[in-house]
């Protein structure tokens, strides 16, 4: 557990964190070797969350697509409607454990910070989110949620009042209350441990999808040619490979947001425009401008508009182990519809991502072939938005 | 042009050392005020280069970040303004930023320009003092010092931090970000005296301060104090007429260290 990942990772945090960073990492280290932390967390994600969750075959996009086999992992059937629960559940208890009374965090599309204000009103413990302001707009619905759970939801409007600002402001807080709070990250970003530790509490999706798929078909040897996973900080995507990394043979497909397209400035194509950096407290890939400036990033979808990327992906892509492509506004948004129309599912616009990108590819796959799509997440937050993107009006909440 | 020249800060008694965001409103306005600042009593000045996403400031120096690059700020105009500055004064002279536009600058690049244009230290606030390695000893080489933080929260820490302290000791007073505070409640007497049994260099505290009463009861154990928010604040309240008013808040700090 040193925190790096090639040269990416590592903590650069403000001198009043790095105790309590110590901290969380060696209670981490404690508790996740703990069978009676690991037993209560195995039961939250059973009993509660619903884990595990299906992988379901895709018969008719199979056939519309007339090449591999493809399988959705339905991580949009968890509470909370997304992956993030994963991740919440073990940081809470891990809070808890600690001796913390409070939690926060921050939330783009407000996923995360429905998952956490989740997690700390089952715990008991006191919650706060840090978003966008530009976001709170975007994902109004999310804010009330929120607040139902308990929450107190701060708009934050520093910066481009987006999601790397609500990690500015939340990183803020947690430097002036370590004594009783808990900063619950959502993504395998930010010092170590949160990298390595939000993506073992995520690591159980590719683990049920390798026993699922083997389960399926019968073949005790079987293994998917290809498993594809939208990205922004990365955890949907790095809790569906890592299952996979050793075996070589599958192509693990990260899909970032391309926004109106990687030639323009209105993108958040972190790996195919970013350059190393060091934000956030870790060494990663960031979109910057020439003097260092965190670069302002755009995406249809709050969840994957991030400057960055987990500096493990950092690594993956590096290292050539994943692929990760750009993916624009309008191919994820044909793939929503295109899911809700073939499948009968509409999901995140985040995870719609991913769709897009097997929609493009899926004729380099042989039949008999196993390509598994992570839908990260569930896309009745996105309606409204994806209705104005057609040009039209969804006046539901007014 | 060397750590040493920080040194020089301490010599005469207590520093006073001031903050001021390069651009905030414009380099050229930056330039008076730095010299208003020596000319009322500073002995060090922190010339603070914008970033984006600074997180280790409250609202006042986040607000005077997007200020100087409404004005245009950059690297290069930060380098710019301390060459000027230096050429009228020799008053040692820091960098506050944050690690990444160092980093992409490239850390011999920096270093070296640094050097060239007369900045003696660079604090970086989100470079901790196990990450520092690398930069220190390419720093070292240009004869630029790499200022560490010691927090109310570094309990355990104090000594490696202070054995390895090269040019001053910045020691943060409170938790959480830069603003000024009505009271500083942290024991700052027996973290200080921590520091002293590990390291003769010279110790400052920052995070809060703005008034002389302050300056002066922090004294009685630090070899300086800094100030940032409450200068940035003058600025924003003044504009262009803020010389006279920075002149004037230097000088009663000043005196109140004496």
């Amino acid at each position: 557990m040193n925190g790096r990942y090639g040269e990416f990772g590592g903590q650069y945090l403000p001198e009043t964190l790095m105790n309590e960073i110590h901290a969380l990492e060696a209670a981490y280290r404690h508790f996740s070797a703990d069978p009676a932390f690991v037993a209560e967390l195995d039961a939250l994600l059973r009993d509660y969350a619903g884990r595990p969750s299906r992988l379901y075959h895709a018969k008719r996009m199979t056939a519309d697509l007339g090449g591999p086999e493809l399988w959705l992992k339905r991580e949009d059937l968890n509470h909370t409607g997304s992956h993030k629960i994963n991740n919440v559940l073990g940081q809470c208890l891990l809070a808890k454990r600690m001796g913390k009374t409070r939690v926060i965090a921050e939330t783009g599309a407000g996923q995360h910070g429905v998952a956490t204000a989740t997690a700390a009103a089952l715990l008991g413990l006191e919650c706060e989110i840090f978003m966008g302001l530009e976001d709170t707009v975007r994902q109004s619905l999310n804010v009330y949620r929120m607040e139902l759970l308990g929450a107190k939801v701060n708009a934050v409007t520093s910066g481009t009042q987006t999601l790397k600002d609500a990690v500015n402001d939340a990183m803020r807080e947690w430097s002036g209350r370590v004594h009783d709070t808990l900063y619950v990250l959502g993504s395998v970003m930010g010092p170590h441990p949160f990298p390595l530790m939000v993506r073992d509490f995520q690591t159980t999706i590719g683990r049920e999808i390798h026993a699922q798929l083997v389960e399926a078909t019968g073949d005790p040897e079987v293994l998917p040619a290809a498993v594809v996973a939208c990205v922004g900080g990365g955890s949907n995507a790095i809790g569906a490979f890592y299952e996979f990394i050793d075996h070589e043979s599958v192509r693990l497909i990260g899909c970032e947001a391309a926004g109106r397209g990687i030639e323009t400035e209105r993108h958040a194509a972190t790996i195919a425009r970013g350059s190393v950096g060091v934000f956030h407290g870790m060494k990663s890939l960031f979109c910057q401008d020439g003097d260092g400036q965190i670069a302002p990033v755009y995406s249809i979808s709050a969840g994957l508009d991030y400057p960055g990327i987990g500096p493990e992906h950092a690594w993956l892509h590096v290292t050539g182990r994943a692929e990760y492509v750009p993916v624009t506004d309008d191919e994820a948004v044909a793939a929503f519809e295109y899911l809700a129309r073939t499948e009968g599912i509409i999901c995140a616009i985040e995870s719609a991502h991913a769709v897009a990108q097997v929609l493009k590819i899926a004729d380099e796959f042989a039949p008999g072939q196993h390509v598994v799509i992570n839908l990260s997440g569930r896309g009745d937050k996105d309606v409204a938005a994806i209705a104005r993107y057609r040009g039209r009006t969804v006046d539901e909440w007014q | 042009m060397s750590g040493n020249d920080i040194a020089k800060a301490f010599a005469g008694g207590k520093a006073f050392i001031a903050f001021i965001t390069a651009g905030d409103p414009s380099l050229a306005a930056s330039e008076g005020f730095i010299r208003d600042l020596i000319a009322g009593g500073a002995d060090l000045i922190e010339i603070g280069i914008p970033f984006s996403d600074p997180i280790a400031e409250g609202p006042v120096i986040q607000a005077a970040n997007v200020r100087a690059f409404a004005g245009g700020a950059s690297v290069a105009g930060a380098f710019e303004l301390a060459r000027r500055v230096h050429a009228q004064t020799a008053t040692p002279l820091v960098f506050l930023t944050y690690l990444n536009p160092v980093f992409h600058y490239g850390y011999e690049a920096f270093c070296a320009r640094c050097a060239e244009v007369g900045v003696s230290g660079i604090i970086i606030p989100d470079l901790p003092f196990e990450e520092q390695g690398e930069l220190k000893s390419i720093a070292a080489g240009h004869g630029v010092a790499v200022i560490t933080l010691i927090a109310p929260t570094s309990a355990d820490r104090i000594r490696a931090i202070a054995e390895a302290a090269t040019g001053f000791i910045y020691v943060v007073s409170s938790m959480g970000v830069t603003g000024v505070r009505a009271e500083i409640t942290t024991d700052l007497k027996t973290i200080i005296t921590e520091i002293k049994k590990h390291t003769n260099t010279p110790v400052a505290i920052g995070f809060g301060i703005h008034s002389p009463e302050q300056a002066a009861e922090l004294s009685r154990y630090a070899d300086g104090v800094i100030v940032g928010s409450k200068i940035v604040s003058l600025i924003a309240e003044h504009g262009a007429a803020a010389g006279p008013v920075l002149r004037e808040y230097a000088a009663s700090m000043k005196s109140a260290l004496d």
